[in-house]
């Protein structure tokens, strides 16, 4: 089955709820961040919210962008693994394989974007939370890299019961935890190389359309949509 | 200009072996200091394999700290080495006689110190082990040799592989020395390392070749590994480390920081082994004065390294620099290397005067290194803490104790191993005394007696 998986977020609708983020550290088993890891500046979050302040008081504004990773094709982070715990599969997915990872950390210092993470310590769960955990999911060691998978559970699942059924995967069979959760539909998840499908009508149609830090010429598969916004200033082009 | 200290065989012989044979009180007390220094060190990493990096002060996005800082530090050292033996011994410059084996125990030593924190570093070591070293022929896995985290270890090794033939090479005459002057256990020990040398014509001539051959091979090598060491940084995405210049660069930092520890060395062996005779002032003088043009050298290197860094006007790589330089804490830093590594040091060393004078040698040289270990920080951190725009992300970083144990363990460590080097093998080479003494003639110019030197072509 060929796919290049890809997504489209847009700006315009996010309202920074950090649903996507909550689905998505119950959909992946990521160890809970209690505030002495985020004090730490240990968080694990495979996307989070980042937050940031526009104009002067009172007249502010909050801009939120989620973050996952890139999936970029030209991944920064892929070069430089010396025991290739992290490649690009054939359907465009960064993978992180967690058996193989030494933990030297080099992927995620080369990483623009940091979307990768590091165990610093034994994930733990409260019991109440234990039986909550994912099971099509590894829970990581200390010691290693994670990162975002694109939901690759829930993307090899469909592939194989389509095989099953010997039909191809449709579009909108199944999507991220993230693109699920998120009230706003701010979040679009598909297979770019299916003309048909939502997120590659999306990427064709769109003009508000960028890539974050595209100038460094890493090709993610990630596009943003720009907020519709008549009262922003001009910005300068930052690549 | 060498100066004449005529000396007998016999008298060099008996006086360079001294550390072999008598252990002054300082030596203990020394071993005990830095036993307990490495007691703690081996308690830190045992804590670190246990709890797992969480107990370093790293976080995201500062995954490279203090460790990383002293692996380039230490390679950094072992660079004097070969700058030491290998260049002074093909540019036949005479001074270098009594440093030349110093110089290569701490070569080997730094260099496996230093290999140590790469792999105390990684989340999983056993790990490492496993996947790195045994290549994985069964499966067909291989390391990634895109990254320079292969090349690395590979260029470290090769370095190491040369270095210690290089060292044994010249060992051997020495070995052959000890064996016809020891008995017991010892005289077996020697009797091996010795390889059955009797040093006649042949086995000089070999000998010579070797030391040649090898300085000659591992040149190249000299010059690889602390530029392969560089690309571990300039080859990444992040600001200010992306710059191509870092290779000669990190070379010659190397170079200021190994040939001032050899300074360093020279003066504690000086006066731990009472070696005045053999390391003396004029050999001060003559290493002070080559690292007066390396040192002008560094800091060439140093500002260009920023110049080019406003060359490109890069917003991102403009805002890493200005933080460096303008922005506590790093601002302070950066006076801070520039005063300990050059700007006292080096006017110093001007002076005919001070470069004669071991004390003032001594911690001029200590300055340096602590100068130059300062600017290894400097370079990584900062590009790592304020990585790209994403103010969200900025973060800090802050050693924890165990990191702290771990960088006065490693010079715990070198430090222990030269003592216990010294104790089993000569800290000067006998043999290139000697044969400096041989190859020493008076010549008559006019009325004045002018010191030369034979060589054999």
């Amino acid at each position: 089955m060929s796919a290049r998986w890809g997504m489209v977020i847009d700006l315009d609708r996010c309202t920074g709820c950090q649903a996507c983020v909550v689905a998505c550290q119950s959909e992946n088993n990521v160890p809970i961040n209690t505030e002495e890891i985020f004090h730490q500046r240990r968080a694990i979050e495979w996307i989070r919210v980042e937050r940031y302040w526009e104009g002067e008081y009172p007249n502010v504004k909050a801009r939120y962008i989620p973050i996952p990773c890139m999936h970029c094709a030209q991944a920064p982070c892929e070069s430089v693994c010396p025991v290739y715990a992290t490649y690009q599969t054939t359907q465009g997915i960064n993978m992180q394989v967690y058996n193989r990872c030494i933990g030297t950390r080099y992927c995620a210092v080369n990483c623009p974007w940091h979307v990768r993470f590091f165990n610093y310590w034994e994930p733990r769960w409260p019991e109440s939370l234990k039986q909550q955990l994912n099971p099509n999911v590894g829970v990581r060691s200390r010691g290693i890299m994670e990162k975002c998978t694109f939901c690759i559970q829930r993307i090899v699942r469909t592939q194989q019961e389509a095989s099953l059924e010997d039909r191809e995967v449709e579009d909108g069979e199944f999507t991220t935890a993230c693109a699920q959760a998120c009230p706003t539909d701010a979040i679009v998840f598909g297979d770019l190389d299916n003309p048909e499908s939502r997120v590659a009508q999306m990427v064709e149609q769109t003009d508000r359309g960028y890539q974050l830090m595209g100038g460094l010429g890493t090709d993610p598969a990630v596009l943003y949509l720009k907020k519709i916004d008549p009262d922003a200033p001009e910005q300068e082009d930052y690549h | 200009m060498q100066e004449r200290h005529p000396l007998r065989g016999e008298a060099i012989t008996r006086e360079l072996l001294r550390p072999l044979t008598q252990t002054p009180m300082v030596f203990w007390i020394a071993v005990i200091i830095l036993g307990a220094v490495l007691t703690a060190f081996a308690f830190a990493v045992g804590w670190m394999f246990y709890w797992g990096l969480g107990t370093t002060g790293l976080n995201t996005p500062v995954f490279w700290g203090f460790m990383i800082t002293n692996f380039v530090f230490w390679i950094g050292i072992s660079h004097a080495g070969v700058m030491i033996s290998a260049i002074l011994r093909l540019t036949q410059a005479e001074w270098r006689r009594p440093v030349t084996r110093a110089a290569e125990v701490m070569t080997i030593f730094s260099l496996m110190t230093a290999m140590l924190f790469p792999f105390l570093h990684t989340g999983r070591p056993w790990r490492t082990v496993y996947w790195v070293f045994p290549y994985d022929f069964e499966r067909g896995v291989w390391p990634d040799p895109r990254g320079p985290l292969v090349w690395d270890p590979a260029a470290v090794f090769t370095y190491l592989t040369g270095s210690t033939l290089f060292l044994y090479t010249t060992l051997i005459p020495d070995m052959a020395l000890l064996r016809d002057r020891s008995t017991g256990w010892r005289k077996t020990v020697y009797t091996i390392l010795a390889l059955g040398w009797r040093g006649n014509e042949r086995q000089w001539k070999l000998q010579l070749v070797a030391g040649i051959l090898l300085s000659a091979l591992i040149l190249p090598v000299f010059v690889s590994v602390h530029s392969i060491v560089s690309w571990d940084f300039a080859v990444s995405l992040i600001p200010v480390w992306h710059a191509s210049i870092f290779a000669p660069y990190f070379v010659i930092g190397a170079v200021h920081s190994g040939v001032s520890a050899v300074i360093t060395l020279m003066a504690l062996m000086r006066w731990l082994f009472g070696f005045h005779n053999y390391l003396r002032e004029e050999h001060f003088d003559s290493i002070g004065r080559l690292l007066i043009v390396v040192a002008t050298g560094w800091i060439w290197f140093f500002l260009l390294d920023i110049i080019f860094a406003m060359f490109t006007r890069d917003p991102r790589e403009l805002e890493v620099m200005h933080q460096r330089i303008f922005e506590w804490p790093y601002a302070l830093l950066l006076a801070f290397i520039f005063v300990f590594a050059y700007i006292i040091p080096v006017p110093v060393w001007m002076f005919r005067k001070f470069r004669r004078n071991i004390k003032i040698m001594f911690w001029t040289s200590l300055m340096v290194n602590v100068g130059m270990w300062a600017e290894r920080y400097w370079l990584i951190l900062p590009g790592l803490e304020r990585k790209f725009e994403f103010t969200f992300m900025w973060s800090w970083y802050r050693p924890s104790i165990v990191e702290l144990t771990l960088i006065f363990g490693s010079f715990a460590l070198v430090t222990m191993l030269l003592l216990l080097f010294s104790k089993i093998f000569p800290p000067v080479a006998v043999w290139e005394e000697k044969e400096g003494v041989n190859f020493a003639q008076d010549i008559q110019v006019g009325k004045r007696t002018v010191h030369a030197t034979i060589r054999e072509e």
